[in-house]
């Protein structure tokens, strides 16, 4: 162990320093694609009559419970004032107060991001995305309810049900388990009367939305939100007003989830840094342990010690052959 | 292990004085509360929301408390790799402290994490999720609690081996059986304690890098990690200090001479600090954000302010040379650093959209009785067990022969 050459020394040394100057060298993102088979929606707000069928139907096949007004004393009424644990899929309604031309109606439920921060930050893989189709969705079996995907979604999307003695994480999977498995379409494609909202490969959307811009220019916003937001996400939109009055979060390019891998796989790649960090510091406080007189003095401590140890030890056996006789 | 295993004694006192009953009653407060929490859910005690989540059981319990439980990792830095040995009396009460403040932060968790009947996962490879940064930092934690009471082994250990009526002779049997094997490895565990805190403090501040939209830019930065690291090592070395101070005075022992020259390492350490923070601010066009006289900037003057307060006080000779000065400079040093952190875990933390959040009266009762219980049990255990620093002069001749 103390047979260590300098060199050995600076090399672990300059690991150990490693760890801890990694997250300076930081390099630029990588370049995030989607993969052609990857799945999402496609919802043109400039379509959206506002009917909600897409919320009600979401809530009948994914069994989500009613979420009465305040003061609703019959509570009759689904009236969600936002997403929450009772709610993965609503529809808002922008109006601007001086223009009333400038009024739009959008709906908001998770993107299903390419690089999703939600499945980075969860600790133990309850949040997946699905290979092939890209869809992101929730085990609660193995959901320890840490609630870091929360933190992590820029979108705010995933949902606790803070109320609940034995919660769970609420989110959009696309009705991966219900409709898409049933039927082909996730619930709120499949009721939409105006097809505001369509299922649908990620490529041949984002085709569809490019050819309704370029036949229209004047209607819609030049942006189509979700082509690069985060990375990209495979729930895209077009709207006739800003996104920003629609409650949409301007975001970088970049995704923060694959900043944060990169940060953390540059300090613990192969767990060579680490390791060598251990051996760096053992190294250090081997070899100053042995420094010459504290090791004289260690020696007299742990003697004496052993030989108090040993005549105690002694002694107990001797009580012991005693009481056998 | 190291040598001097005649530095410590035990501290001979009353356990149950009236200190120790207040402490009794937050601690019950706190647990009842808790129990509440786990039969009505964690919405009908917290102002936790879909926006913020986290709360002071994280941004406290977990990522602050922690850092003043770096004691005992800044303590063994100096001793073990310093090669300060002067310092060695000092270490156990610092790993003392230590472990209960990660015990805290280990109960808080469980008592945050919604659905804590699966923590279990934590155990299954097939469900290990390498790139999360909270996996590290609980993997990470939890071994680094198993590590904390191994090095506080001993302490318990010799209790019962120098135990004079044999009231426990099977226990006393196996303690003289263990500890000199344990006497043996227990460099490698210390090591390990001083790689687990260098990697997990770290993490604590790599897992704002993820909300990077919702991060107030003052805050978010890619070298999260190297700032938190760093700012774990001053608030540990304060924290020691103000440990020693506070016994001192609770206990009515003399002042611990090796802690004021103790407190000459805080300035470098912050002075480097406070050179990653503002290269970082100025590289990331931040400065003007810093200083720009709204509430970000007042909170981000209000961690410099402290931190620069401690650091300058420590800077000077005369100020060292009095107790009190060096107390406060840590006070203010531990309160800096702590603001710091949650400056990124609360302060500078805006989800997109109307959400607000301040701590409920039983949140904040909740942390208060984990703390308490803390305090509690450090108390009864150096009353019960050679953990505190030999004081000079008591059996003069031993605490000559040890220098
Ligand atoms: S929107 Fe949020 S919850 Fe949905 S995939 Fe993206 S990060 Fe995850
Ligand atoms: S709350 Fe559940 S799904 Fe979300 S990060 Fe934690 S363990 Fe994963
Ligand atoms: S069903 Fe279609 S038109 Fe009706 S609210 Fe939903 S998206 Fe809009």
């Amino acid at each position: 162990m103390m047979k260590k050459t300098r060199r050995d020394f600076l090399k672990t040394a300059a690991a150990g320093g490693a760890l801890m100057l990694a997250p300076l060298s930081v390099q630029a993102q990588q370049e995030i694609k989607a993969d052609d088979e990857a799945v999402g929606m496609f919802y043109d707000s400039t379509l959206c009559v506002g009917c909600k069928a897409c919320v009600s139907k979401c809530k009948a096949v994914n069994d989500m419970a009613a979420a009465p007004m305040p003061g609703d004393s019959d509570r009759l009424w689904d009236a969600p004032e936002d997403l929450d644990y009772r709610t993965r899929n609503i529809i808002k309604l922008y109006k601007n107060e001086e223009d009333v031309n400038d009024h739009a109606y959008v709906k908001h439920q998770c993107m299903h991001c390419i690089k999703p921060a939600c499945v980075s930050a969860c600790p133990v893989s309850a949040m997946v995305k699905e290979e092939g189709t890209g869809i992101v969705f929730y085990d609660k079996n193995i959901c320890i309810g840490c609630r870091y995907c929360q933190v992590a979604c820029p979108f705010n999307i995933p949902k606790f049900e803070w109320p609940e003695t034995f919660p769970k994480i609420v989110k959009c999977d696309l009705c991966k388990f219900t409709n898409l498995k049933l039927k082909n379409i996730p619930a709120c494609c499949e009721v939409c009367p105006t097809n505001a909202v369509i299922y649908g490969k990620r490529k041949d959307l984002l085709a569809e939305a490019k050819r309704r811009q370029a036949a229209n220019p004047g209607k819609y916003q030049k942006a189509i939100y979700g082509e690069f937001e985060v990375g990209g996400t495979n729930v895209i939109y077009l709207a006739g007003t800003s996104f920003e009055n629609l409650g949409f979060p301007k975001l970088d390019h970049e995704s923060a989830a694959l900043m944060s891998e990169h940060v953390q796989h540059t300090v613990y790649k192969g767990f060579i840094a680490p390791v060598a960090l251990y051996g760096f510091l053992a190294f250090i406080a081997l070899k100053n342990r042995k420094s010459a007189d504290q090791v004289a003095h260690e020696h007299e401590v742990e003697h004496e010690l052993e030989v108090e140890i040993q005549h105690e030890l002694e002694k107990e056996k001797e009580e012991k052959k005693e009481g056998k006789h | 292990m190291a040598g001097n295993h005649n530095d410590y004694q035990v501290h001979k006192a009353k356990i149950l004085t009236p200190a120790f009953y207040v402490l009794l009653f937050f601690t019950l407060l706190g647990f009842m509360l808790i129990a509440y929490r786990f039969v009505m859910g964690i919405g009908a005690v917290s102002n936790l929301s879909d926006g913020y989540p986290w709360g002071i059981w994280i941004a406290y319990d977990v990522a602050t408390s922690t850092a003043f439980a770096c004691g005992g990792y800044a303590m063994a830095l100096v001793i073990y790799i310093m090669n300060r040995m002067k310092y060695h009396p000092l270490i156990r009460s610092a790993l003392v402290t230590s472990m209960f403040g990660y015990m805290l932060a280990g109960m808080s968790v469980m008592v945050d994490v919604g659905r804590y009947w699966n923590a279990y996962s934590f155990f299954m490879p097939s469900r290990w999720q390498p790139n999360s940064v909270m996996f590290e930092v609980a993997v990470c934690i939890m071994a680094y609690n198993v590590v904390l009471i191994i090095e506080v082994m001993p302490a318990i250990l010799e209790r019962f081996i120098h135990m004079k009526e044999n009231k426990f002779p099977k226990l006393k049997h196996y303690a003289m059986i263990i500890y000199p094997k344990l006497d043996k490895v227990l460099i490698f565990i210390v090591i390990l304690g001083i790689t687990l805190p260098s990697m997990h403090q770290s993490s604590l501040g790599s897992m704002l890098i993820i909300a990077k939209s919702k991060l107030n830019p003052i805050w978010h930065t890619q070298i999260l990690p190297l700032l938190f690291i760093i700012n774990a090592l001053y608030i540990g070395y304060a924290t020691v200090i103000f440990e020693s101070f506070a016994s001192s005075m609770a206990f009515k022992r003399p002042f611990e001479k090796e802690v004021q020259q103790l407190s000459r390492i805080i300035p470098y350490v912050t002075g480097i600090w406070l050179s990653v923070r503002f290269i970082d601010l100025y590289i990331r066009g931040q400065l003007s954000a810093a200083f720009a006289g709204d509430y970000y900037s007042w909170m981000f003057l209000a961690e410099l302010l402290l931190i620069l307060t401690g650091t300058y006080i420590l800077m000077w000779k005369q100020y060292r040379q009095s107790p009190r000065m060096v107390f406060i400079a840590a006070m203010l040093l531990m309160i800096g650093g702590g603001w710091y952190r949650f400056n990124v875990y609360i302060i500078g933390f805006k989800p997109h959209g109307n959400w607000s959040y301040f701590p409920s009266l039983p949140e904040f009762f909740i942390t208060v009785g984990l703390v308490a219980f803390e305090i509690l049990g450090y108390m009864v255990l150096i009353k019960l067990f050679p953990i505190m620093p030999k004081v000079h002069g008591e059996h003069g001749s031993d605490a000559a022969k040890a220098h």
